[in-house]
């Protein structure tokens, strides 16, 4: 396959950006995205350029590492991460659009490569248990009614990529939030931190200036991890109680 | 109330609140509306009833004003939330994506565009048919005599019919938006909610859309 790239391009966090073209060829159907972005940086290297910046890391899907912006669609056209799309969903002669995450509270860092430290902040605001835990305990001995737990493993899916902020009109992490909080509250090791940990989480995505949720759906469309809509409702729930309580 | 306040949840559960509170008041509103169709007494005698409920605990009027003091703060708290969360909202993005896609926000944008309609009709009703003072007959005690004279006006019918179109735009999506604000999660609410968002959005609009028409075809006169 032969592909036109139009990549944004940006020294560091504050220089000017901006998109450029590129071409590349030789690329096999069979080629994740990260590895036709490989193709074109050793190409770059060859002519002794920069080559493009991206973040990646396990390149199985659940890491959360890699993620940009491809056709306006977060982690592009299919439901996956971006080191799990594979280049059949593009055909030969392709012109493909790549831009970095854009929400405030990611700011580029160089290229499609932004700083998701804001994420690591609300998760240390509440997002875990303060419990001493030690090695594992006896799988049995607390008991956690199978809907609990289902659902905690629905929400402790959540990988941290941040597409939901992304593809977000409103720049809103919403979803990730709520993935998080949720995993934890509906579980017994969690519920007694669960008031402090929504109240604080949710303080915590506030002040980093992420948006707020118009219900818009575009997060739960772009999540590679399928995070649905009502944890959103879920959390709503879980903060105002928590609210009232305080 | 200092932490739901000073919240993105917070505000947006204010939101909902005054919002279905608003819902409700417009519901009640709508349906005495029709009342136009049976003729000035019946129309003129619930105007004037609704200044003697509640008697004798409250004085005469007093219910009224009670009301509109609940709906005026209503409307302020549901508005000035809309306006700093959308601020917000428009912040955490600034730079905008250079491949752009149709995205699903026609809601979005309607709720705040017609948030805005909702606003200033609600300044140009009250002029019209409480206070009188854009009515071309405006006499208290006689909303049928006023609301007849009213609609003779052709903009008085274009500003009214574009802002019931534009409740049951805003209705349809803050409905079911509400729902998920006030944390409805349960499977199979979703489609019940939006069934029932679109029927409340239809009922409102055509039943306050039917008294211009009504006045407009000489039904009511
Ligand atoms: C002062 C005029 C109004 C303005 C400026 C306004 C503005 C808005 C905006 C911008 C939203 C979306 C907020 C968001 O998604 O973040 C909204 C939601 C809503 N509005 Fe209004 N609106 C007004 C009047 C009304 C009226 C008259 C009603 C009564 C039917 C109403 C009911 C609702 C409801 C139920 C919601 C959903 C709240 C939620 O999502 O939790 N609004 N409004
Ligand atoms: S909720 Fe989904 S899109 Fe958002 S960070 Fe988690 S895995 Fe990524
Ligand atoms: S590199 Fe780990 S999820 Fe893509």
């Amino acid at each position: 396959m032969n592909l036109t790239l139009r990549i944004w391009r940006q020294q560091n966090a504050s220089a000017d950006g901006e998109m450029r073209t590129y071409q590349v060829s030789g690329i096999s159907p069979d080629m994740s995205f990260l590895e036709m972005l490989d193709t074109l940086n050793e190409t770059l290297i060859e002519r002794d350029e920069e080559p493009v910046a991206f973040d990646h890391d396990c390149r199985e899907g659940i890491c959360g590492a890699c993620g940009m912006v491809i056709n306006g669609q977060a982690h592009g056209p299919e439901r996956t991460t971006t080191c799990q799309l594979h280049m059949r969903h593009f055909a030969d002669g392709d012109t493909i659009d790549i831009e970095p995450w854009r929400a405030a509270a990611f700011p580029v860092v160089r290229d499609l490569v932004v700083d998701r430290s804001a994420f690591d902040r609300v998760i240390g605001a509440g997002g875990y248990i303060t419990a001493p835990t030690g090695a594992a305990p006896e799988a049995h001995a607390t008991p956690v009614p199978k809907p609990a737990a289902d659902a905690a493993f629905t929400h402790a899916e959540c990988i941290g990529c941040g597409a939901c902020v992304a593809a977000c009109p409103n720049g809103s992490a919403m979803l990730f939030t709520s993935a998080k909080v949720n995993h934890l509250n509906v579980l017994p090791q969690g519920a007694p931190e669960r008031e402090s940990r929504v109240l604080g989480m949710v303080e915590q995505m506030d002040a980093e200036g992420f948006g707020g949720c118009t219900l818009t759906g575009e997060c739960a469309t772009a999540c590679p991890k399928g995070i649905p809509m009502p944890s959103i409702a879920a959390m709503n729930r879980e903060y105002v109680r928590a609210a009232a309580k305080r | 109330m200092r932490t739901l306040w000073g919240s993105t949840i917070g505000k947006k559960t204010v939101m909902a609140v005054t919002g279905l509170l608003m819902l409700a008041y417009l519901l009640v509103h709508m349906f005495a509306n029709l009342k136009v169709f049976f003729g000035p007494e019946e129309m003129n005698g619930y105007a004037h009833w609704l200044r003697t409920l509640g008697e004798p605990l409250l004085r005469h009027g007093w219910f009224l004003w009670i009301a509109r003091v609940v709906l005026l703060a209503a409307v302020v708290l549901h508005g000035v939330s809309a306006y700093q969360l959308s601020r917000r909202d428009i912040a955490a993005r600034p730079v905008k994506y250079q491949h752009q896609r149709r995205q699903a926000s026609y809601a979005t944008r309607t709720m705040r565009w017609g948030g805005i309609i909702l606003a200033l009709f609600i300044v140009w009703h009250v002029l019209d048919l409480t206070t009188g003072t854009v009515n071309p007959r405006g006499q208290e005690g006689h909303p049928y005599e006023n609301i007849v004279a009213g609609f003779q006006n052709w903009y008085a019918n274009v500003i009214y019919s574009v802002a019931m179109l534009a409740v049951g735009l805003h209705i349809r999506h803050g409905f079911w938006s509400a729902a998920q604000t006030l944390g409805v999660t349960r499977p199979g609410a979703a489609r019940l909610l939006k069934a029932g968002a679109t029927l409340l959005a239809l009922v409102i609009t055509a039943g306050f859309l039917s008294v211009p028409i009504g006045v407009m075809t000489g039904v009511v006169n």
